[in-house]
């Protein structure tokens, strides 16, 4: 079985956000760029499945400027077999699910796993646009992946609970926990990593239908007014006449 | 031209957020088409008349009594078609934004998800979304004459503007390809608030110690009509379900209220919440980074607190 794992290399989750340029430039000053943490679960599933099967195979694939090598190197020692980096600035949705579709079609995956969605835009939708481009069903946010035989039987969460699916391989799935625990690379990963391939590949050219304007912060928070623990009363009084939530 | 809403229920009501979809479509001035799938109460539907949808249709087909994402595709997809529409307006939620990726690719539509205001439209159609999980806000330029916007929580206020409509039953006509995925069962919640949809949030951390502990949680849930949620580690834990687990990856949660307790306040359960109108923090240690992203704050034990405040809200009620 092959298995292509699609990683986003995004700023860490503890960055704080800042923007230069007149605010339509992101601010890499002192940001500690990982692998996002969906698009991790998705990785650990696929290295999971691959212990389970002989003879499968883990390609990740990355759209990026070669400034994501380290992130993509990361996933190949947590165990992928090989990488691909189409080489581009990702700037949107529909560029990112054309490269990745392309390069779908020229290898024929039996499964490709994502994160439910980048931590950096969080559109969620670049799952559904590759299966729709590869005309594929595509599950997200999935908990659960069995593959038995060529079918597999999903959980999907849903608002308030969960649903269980069934479908037929080939398919696209948008990861999240707990579909399987977070790899760490040992150091035998690490060495290997180094010498796995890693294919630079050139875009496709496509024709957007969005445009990035400009960066905005949200407004600095106020000031937190501090209640004694013996007088909720006043909380309650506070809730009602001056915040006028309850 | 119209504007075509899709339209969310959860135990045959419609989910208030597509009600705020059915308002920013309103905002948007061209004539509003709802549509809902699979088994709703005819009320609802006619009730979305007054939040400004003109014309209501209804695809009763029982096969879309649950959420098959294709399926749903393929009906907006008709829909958008025979409505002639160009602008498709939804609710981010599991099933929504999936949707809204596979229209927007079909119908050749610019597209944007998480989207929190109303669009400027002095030059171009501009929309602001929410990105790095609500740190920041970015204006995209939706520039195909065809648009797919799937909103978060709070983009639109949904308010009364007009008055009941009568429901037009809509029929589709579905292959074997768009049930590719089957759905075999389901676990919801019943007759609780959801999550994603609450006005206010009752959340609870490991300071809670235990899932035994809950119930005075539950409680002040109860007397605010507030939903529950939880930290990451709550629902690793297995304290409480995955589901109800709030942060960065977890629920983003937008209520008008969120009341955290015994949550330290890390900048991942933080990235859930701060869409969120108020935030009141209860927390034994007056160190908790949680106090710096609260509106009110009381240092206190849970115990103590919390069983008090209830009282006080029944009290004040
Ligand atoms: C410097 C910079 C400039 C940008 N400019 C723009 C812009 O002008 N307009 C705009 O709309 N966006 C812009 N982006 C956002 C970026 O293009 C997004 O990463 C991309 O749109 C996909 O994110 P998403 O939120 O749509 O993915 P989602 O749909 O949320 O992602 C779902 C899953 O798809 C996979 N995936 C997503 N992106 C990639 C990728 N690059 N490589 C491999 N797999 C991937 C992952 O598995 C991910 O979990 C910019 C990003 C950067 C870093
Ligand atoms: C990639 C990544 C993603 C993550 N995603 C999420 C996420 O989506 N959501 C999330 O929540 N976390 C997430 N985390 C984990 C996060 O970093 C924190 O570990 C977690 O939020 C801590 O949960 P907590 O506040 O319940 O527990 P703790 O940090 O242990 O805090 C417990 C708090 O309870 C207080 N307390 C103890 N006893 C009492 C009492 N009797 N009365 C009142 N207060 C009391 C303590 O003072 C303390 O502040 C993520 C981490 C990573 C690395």
């Amino acid at each position: 079985m092959k298995i292509l794992v699609c990683i986003t290399h995004v700023p860490d989750t503890t960055s704080k956000i800042n923007f230069t340029d007149n605010n339509t430039k992101f601010d890499p000053t002192g940001v500690q760029f990982i692998i996002g943490p969906y698009d991790d679960y998705a990785l650990a599933r696929a290295i999971e499945i691959k212990e389970a099967n002989a003879g499968t195979t883990v390609t990740v694939l990355n759209v990026g400027t070669a400034d994501t090598e380290p992130t993509i190197r990361k996933a190949l020692a947590i165990g992928a077999d090989d990488a691909v980096r189409v080489n581009a600035e990702p700037t949107d949705s529909l560029f990112v699910a054309t490269q990745i579709a392309e390069h779908a079609k020229s290898v024929g995956y039996d499964l490709i796993l994502m994160g439910r969605e980048s931590i950096d835009y969080n559109s969620g939708v670049v799952h559904g646009i590759v299966g729709e481009l590869l005309g594929m069903p595509s599950v997200s946010p999935v908990m659960k992946l069995d593959i038995e035989g060529t079918k597999a039987k999903l959980a999907r969460e849903i608002e308030g609970g969960k649903e269980y699916v069934e479908v037929s391989l080939p398919f696209v799935a948008g990861c999240q926990e707990p579909i399987a625990e977070w790899k760490i690379p040992n150091m035998r990963g690490i060495m290997s990593a180094r010498t796995k391939p890693l294919k630079v590949v050139e875009p496709k050219a496509v024709d957007s239908g969005v445009k990035l304007q400009q960066f905005e912060l949200p407004p600095p928070k106020g000031a937190v007014k501090m209640i004694a623990a013996d007088n909720v009363a006043e909380l309650v009084s506070l809730l009602k006449n001056e915040a006028k939530v309850i | 031209m119209s504007i075509l809403v899709f339209v969310e229920s959860a135990e045959g009501q419609i989910k208030k957020t597509s009600l705020e979809a059915v308002a920013y479509a309103h905002a948007l001035g061209s004539p509003v088409t709802a549509i809902a799938l699979g088994a709703v109460d005819q009320g609802a539907l006619e009730a979305l008349g007054k939040y400004g949808a003109q014309k209501v249709l209804h695809a009763s087909d029982a096969r879309l009594n649950e959420g098959v994402i294709q399926a749903y595709t393929s009906v907006l997809v008709k829909a958008m078609q025979d409505e002639n529409a160009d602008i498709l307006v939804l609710a981010n939620s599991s099933l929504g934004t999936p949707v809204a990726a596979r229209v927007a690719i079909k119908t050749g539509a610019s597209l944007a998800t998480n989207v929190t205001d109303l669009p400027e439209t002095s030059s171009g159609f501009v929309v602001k979304r929410s990105i790095y999980t609500g740190k920041a806000f970015a204006k995209v330029e939706l520039k195909n004459q065809k648009k797919v916007i799937a909103l978060k929580k709070n983009a639109a206020e949904a308010k009364e503007v007009g008055s009941n409509v009568t429901v037009t039953p809509y029929a589709v006509t579905l292959s074997d390809a768009d049930f590719a995925v089957k759905i075999l069962s389901s676990e919801k919640a019943t007759g609780e608030v959801l999550l994603p949809e609450a006005n206010i949030v009752v959340s609870g951390g490991r300071g809670m110690k235990g899932a035994e502990h809950w119930g005075i949680l539950e409680e002040l849930a109860k007397t605010l009509h507030a939903a529950t949620g939880c930290s990451k580690p709550v629902s690793d834990m297995g304290w409480r379900p995955h589901h109800e687990h709030v942060g960065q990856t977890g629920v983003k949660v937008a209520p008008q209220l969120y009341i955290a307790v015994g949550i330290s306040g890390a900048i991942q359960h933080l990235a859930g919440v701060n869409s969120s109108k108020y935030i009141v923090v209860i927390n034994k240690d007056a160190d908790a980074p949680f106090f710096k992203a609260a509106d009110y704050g009381i240092v206190g034990d849970a115990f103590d607190v919390v069983p008090k405040l209830t009282e006080a809200l029944k009290a004040a009620k």
